[in-house]
């Protein structure tokens, strides 16, 4: 597991019925792309986030599969509808296997 | 202009890269492009790509895509040693099929979004990010 | 923005007019509520510029972008573990640093007046030897390495608490030597490349170096996260950088020569505001 990996969400606290709202996520991870050498001339093998999933109450908001293009520290922005009050889940992949989650409830008034 | 000896060699080194770099680069996006399309014609409507003109750092791109009722989009860039960047699968909840992300860029190239929409077709937009070096640090 | 050009240069070839990209006269506005004064009168001490600027001012909308949320701004990453760093109990004494100085906003103001002259000591000290001397004498604890990843995301979430707060390091009084050989490091030639601070970025700010869209190279932004290396990166490691650029070799990280510099960098941004941890390429 990479060191010191703290996913960080945004999320509106609350909505109306149907609302659109922007999220905005990024997570601190170190995206080792695995085209760097280190100073003895040895690649360092790739090491990254490939996968990132947003739901609401179970249904996908987005999907995303990263590949070592994406920048240190993935950083993602999307627009999601909140038909009922609800949590978000946000879960990032590791290519070492670990998973990183957060949650954040939505209330719809 | 004058030309130095470094300039001639920049010279020869820059077109013998030309010769070499474009196709390869250009091969392995387009072998990848065919894998998601399926080889399929591409419109050019309603897909609109965000990207900087002129990106200061390549290590941190900022790009956004945006294809109204796309169900994926797909993000390369062409000229990095794997043109894959990220694909995006809107789910059912998604309130518009929009996107904003930071991307790696190896040099000045082109960055290229295509969107699958619900009906099976295919659109794309194309834009090209030239990425400065640095000051004297390079 | 105007360019002044005084001394010869050089290697004058390196620099060329630059084709505006950045805007320039964009303000700067932190999660919309910080108001951040990028361009200011310089000071009194400053002979050859009237205006001074922050480098944010020079960077492309897109990089300025960054530093305008902290949510966007990925030197806030480390800003959240220094916060953890700071609720830690560390060495002999059982203390932390919220132990003795509770919440970080506690120590707001404290970056604007740093490098500062320590009368107990008698030394002017920089936020990194403070934090030492507090981890040591008062935490019983082991000295973190000066420019090393702890002391940065320390000196950022105590740059960060005084964000908006006019810069305004003491030069006179029992620091003004010191400032003076920090003033005279500024401008003196070093390296084969035989540049002075002042040939760059007093000289030349405004113009490209290369690519480079060159600033005045002021440290109000430090620690400043570049896009380069994707890090929080310190004052003293900054000015290695440059030194090593002009193909010299450089002082170490906090070595008296870069304290001095330290000071005399900071007492040219009085009047700009603290801005770390900023975003810059």
């Amino acid at each position: 597991m990479a060191d010191n990996v703290k996913p960080r969400v945004r999320v509106p606290r609350d909505a109306t019925a149907g609302e659109e709202i922007t999220i905005k996520t990024l997570i601190s991870h170190p995206m080792e792309s695995g085209q760097r050498k280190d100073g003895d001339g040895n690649v360092i093998p790739r090491s990254i986030i490939n996968r990132f999933t947003c739901t609401f109450n179970g249904e996908t908001v987005i999907d995303v599969t990263l590949e070592p293009a994406i920048s240190t520290n993935p950083y993602f922005e999307f627009q999601a509808i909140v038909p009922e009050t609800g949590t978000f889940e946000f879960t990032w992949y590791d290519d070492d296997g670990a998973v990183y989650t957060d949650s954040k409830e939505i209330t719809v008034g | 202009m004058k030309l130095t000896r470094r300039h001639t060699l920049m010279m020869a080194f820059g077109s013998a890269v030309a010769a070499i770099m474009p196709f390869k680069a250009f091969a392995a996006v387009e072998d990848e492009i065919q894998a998601f399309t399926g080889g399929a014609e591409m419109g050019s409507e309603g897909i609109t790509l965000i990207a900087p003109e002129i990106a200061e750092n390549g290590n941190t791109v900022p790009i956004e895509v945006n294809a109204p009722g796309a169900e994926a989009i797909i993000v390369f860039a062409a000229g990095n040693p794997t043109p894959a960047v990220a694909t995006f699968n809107f789910g059912p909840l998604a309130a518009d099929q929009f996107a904003s992300t930071r991307i790696r860029l190896a040099g000045t190239q082109d960055v290229v979004a295509i969107a699958r929409m619900s009906d099976g077709s295919f659109v794309q937009a194309r834009q090209e990010v030239k990425v400065t070096i640095g000051g004297c640090g390079g | 923005m105007k360019t002044v050009f005084k001394g010869g240069v050089t290697a004058v070839a390196l620099f060329a007019a630059y084709a505006v990209q950045a805007d320039q006269e964009a303000n700067l506005v932190i999660n919309e509520d910080i108001e951040i004064t990028v361009r200011a009168d310089a000071p009194e001490h400053l002979e050859n510029l009237s205006t001074i600027y922050s480098g944010w001012v020079f960077r492309s909308s897109e990089t300025q972008a960054l530093q305008m949320d902290d949510f966007e701004n990925p030197g806030m990453i480390f800003v959240d573990d220094a916060i953890e760093a700071w609720n830690t109990v560390e060495g002999s004494e059982g203390e932390s640093c919220a132990s003795c100085h509770g919440a970080p906003e506690e120590l707001a103001g404290v970056r604007a007046v740093y490098p500062k002259w320590n009368d107990e000591a008698e030394e002017v000290r920089t936020i990194a030897m403070q934090v030492n001397d507090c981890r040591t004498s008062q935490m019983g604890a082991e000295e973190w390495k000066y420019d090393g990843g702890d002391m940065i995301n320390m000196e950022a979430l105590i740059a960060s608490v005084s964000r908006g707060m006019t810069v305004n390091v003491a030069t006179d009084g029992p620091a003004q030597s010191m400032w003076e050989k920090g003033r005279d490091i500024y401008y003196t030639r070093f390296g084969q490349l035989d540049l002075s601070c002042a040939n760059c970025h007093e000289d030349n700010y405004d113009n490209n170096i290369r690519a480079d869209h060159l600033s005045q190279g002021q440290i109000n932004g430090f620690p400043t996260y570049r896009l380069k290396n994707a890090k929080l990166n310190g004052v003293h490691s900054r000015f290695r950088g440059c030194i090593r650029d002009t193909r010299a070799e450089t002082y170490g990280v906090g070595t008296e020569e870069f304290i001095a510099l330290e000071l005399y960098v900071a007492s040219r941004g009085n009047g700009l505001s603290v801005e770390g941890p900023s975003v810059r390429n």
